[in-house]
């Protein structure tokens, strides 16, 4: 009851509750096409290879407008994927070493530019480190109605693109021969993870939005087959985790939102891969039982027919 | 010792056994497991932590080195169910261990000195500071940490360096001769997982994944041989550390993130201009390829028509290009191509090859 009262009356304890859940969301629905196209932690190099644009957006302008920082790092998150494609495409380097690769030098860049930044006179500049390791009881009602306005975005882009994902993310090739431009929608879905990425982290941080891009996403892929319904689903668990976190953490002292969130999302995918139907372990181990016990009877039946012929019987 | 040399030391025994043990990572493509590690042991630290409540107990290690081994694990039993694959795999598992172990630390740990950014971003020009008296001499306790670590690494792919070829290119070949795979690669993460302990105190945990990454697959783009790949991690490791170090003195920065970015631009220069291999190499060899194959496509379009009677029509001046289908500024470049290197001639309004072009012909075919 408390905490339902919290929710209508405080504000604050609302916008919070509110940002969380658009973010599981919006990452979650965002989160499926990268799973599926094994691309999961292409989120997590982009949120930390970020760090370099927010500091160069802030040199340039000298003001810690959020917009203009969150520009600077889609930008730089834009080049990272650029990068991470080239030596893919022209070395025999694999896409993982190619991401871990990008992911910690940009960052390094990134510290490079914190240190410069730490040097000059001027107090502004505190709290942009802040920035990329976030915290989600920071959520503003600024930052709620951009995550808002980017996720319906986001979705009508996917709804009206919604063939062309499709067929992208399970064949590309297949894509191309029938005359999709398979590499300019591989590339735009890439986009739209990065911006995904980049309106995440501010509020929730590199490690939370990392988790939300993946696990709503394997969590939804349990229970179904089908795209439509798992995008649905990995959004309604995504914002389940996002709200349900922020709850928790909230009416218990000490705990910090982001880390409660991914707990409970990561709960929601053991679940998930224990107890869905038709894929679950537990469904698994049940079946292979009755198989077994099936299979049992079938040569115990065959024994005795056998040795029934063998004593000159005819059944 | 002055604190440049013991920081330059540090940073040298840091990207060596960062990097001996990086390469069989990018070879197995397991460089996200680096990553996830990196970021995992922070449990191993706070669980280790609240059993001695000591922050400087090698304990620490000992802990942080099991939970970089149970990351592992925990990844490869999730992905072997094969309900997940493997890149969301990793990113499930280290995610919740993370979060875990900053909860702990936020819920019970708050008043002490174990805060999550120090983990993240360490930094290196404390190094010298922070030292221990042995044997009468006061040593720099990270230059000893990573020299000791990096003594291990080495002895251990020295050691175990047939194992470790064999069962990374061929985890089969490597279980039919007896050489226990698994064992050697769980050995082979808890070292990983050690040399990120004893290095996230310098570098931060992000950086360890550039010093275990970046130099090796910069050797891996000049190289093909597992001996020369990790010599050259070793010399590409050290000398960048060396660079980053005094550019960083020079621009007042941060020492490890310059040593990262130099990683960084070390990679690009080597894959821009690499002979063989490198972006404009390849580049230029495409481009060339397709013109030499252009002009031998005309020559043999010109040598099956001559003295044929459509060869006024299939090689005249001005029709030739319609039956060669080609762009007409991708047509007049070969053409000009061609005449230049004497291949073909003009006689009377005709295209002819010559003998040259004859000569040429025969030895491409």
């Amino acid at each position: 009851m408390n905490i339902i009262h919290l929710l209508i009356s405080e504000h604050t304890f609302r916008t919070v509750a509110m940002g969380c859940m658009l973010l599981g969301s919006v990452s979650g629905i965002l989160g499926c096409f990268a799973v599926l196209r094994k691309q999961s932690l292409l989120g997590d190099a982009v949120s930390h290879a970020s760090l370099p644009g927010v500091c160069i957006a802030f040199i340039i302008t000298q003001v810690k407008n959020t917009e203009i920082l969150l520009l600077g790092a889609l930008v730089v998150g834009m080049i990272c994927i650029g990068l991470i494609q080239i030596i893919q495409n022209n070395t025999k380097i694999k896409f993982d070493s190619a991401l871990a690769f990008i992911l910690s030098v940009f960052f390094g860049l990134g510290l490079v530019f914190l240190s410069y930044l730490n040097k000059l006179p001027g107090a502004n500049k505190s709290g942009l480190n802040k920035f990329i390791f976030g915290q989600a009881s920071t959520f503003v009602e600024r930052d709620v109605k951009l995550m808002l306005y980017t996720g319906v975005i986001l979705l009508i882009i996917i709804i009206l693109l919604w063939k062309e994902f499709k067929i992208v993310v399970f064949d590309p090739d297949f894509a191309k021969t029938l005359g999709f431009p398979s590499r300019k929608i591989e590339i735009f879905i890439s986009v739209l993870l990065v911006v995904t990425v980049i309106i995440g982290i501010q509020a929730a941080g590199v490690i939370l939005i990392s988790a939300m891009i993946i696990s709503p996403g394997v969590a939804a892929r349990q229970w179904t087959d089908k795209l439509s319904i798992m995008i649905i689903l990995s959004g309604i668990f995504g914002g389940l985790a996002g709200l349900t976190g922020t709850l928790i953490s909230m009416t218990q002292s000490d705990l910090p939102t982001g880390p409660v969130i991914v707990v409970v999302i990561s709960i929601i995918v053991i679940l998930s891969i224990l107890f869905s139907p038709k894929r679950g372990i537990i469904f698994r181990i049940v079946m292979n039982k009755r198989r077994k016990k099936i299979f049992k009877e079938q040569l115990k039946n065959k024994k005795i027919k056998q040795t029934n012929v063998q004593r000159g019987l005819e059944l | 010792m002055s604190a440049g040399l013991v920081i330059q030391l540090i940073a040298i025994m840091v990207a060596s056994s960062c990097s001996i043990l990086g390469a069989f990572l990018v070879l197995k493509n397991m460089a996200m497991v680096s990553d996830a590690i990196t970021h995992t042991i922070l449990l191993g630290i706070v669980i280790a932590f609240f059993i001695v409540h000591d922050l400087s107990s090698p304990f620490l290690i000992l802990g942080a080195g099991i939970v970089g081994v149970l990351t592992v694990y925990l990844v490869e039993l999730l992905h072997s169910t094969r309900l997940v694959k493997e890149d969301s795999a990793i990113g499930v598992v280290f995610p919740l261990l993370f979060s875990i172990a900053v909860i702990l630390i936020s819920k019970y740990a708050s008043n002490i000195h174990l805060d999550v950014d120090s983990v993240l971003l360490g930094e290196l020009a404390f190094a010298p500071f922070n030292t221990v008296e042995i044997f009468g001499f006061t040593i720099a306790k990270g230059l000893i940490i990573t020299f000791t670590v990096f003594v291990v690494n080495f002895l251990f792919v020295i050691i175990f360096f047939k194992e470790l070829k064999i069962s990374t290119f061929d985890k089969a070949l490597a279980a039919t001769l007896g050489m226990k795979p698994v064992l050697i690669h769980y050995m082979l993460m808890s070292l990983v997982s050690v040399t990120s302990v004893a290095s996230f105190e310098a570098v931060g945990s992000i950086l360890v994944v550039a010093f275990m990454i970046g130099p090796p697959i910069t050797a891996y783009l000049i190289t093909s041989n597992l001996k020369i790949m990790l010599f050259l991690s070793i010399i590409l490791g050290s000398v960048s550390s060396v660079i980053g170090y005094f550019l960083a003195v020079k621009w007042d920065v941060s020492i490890a993130g310059m040593i990262s970015v130099v990683i960084g631009v070390i990679f690009i220069i080597v894959l821009t201009v690499s002979p063989k291999k490198g972006l404009i190499f390849t580049f230029y060899r495409k481009k060339n390829q397709k013109i030499e194959f252009s002009v031998k496509m005309l020559l043999i379009h010109i040598f099956n028509h001559s003295g044929t009677p459509e060869e006024k029509d299939e090689c005249g001046l001005d029709t030739m290009e319609y039956h060669l289908r080609w762009e007409k500024k991708f047509y007049n470049k070969i053409l000009e191509k061609a005449k230049e290197l004497k291949l073909i001639y003009i006689d009377n309004r005709i295209f002819k090859i010559t003998d040259k072009g004859k000569e040429f012909l025969k030895q491409k075919l």
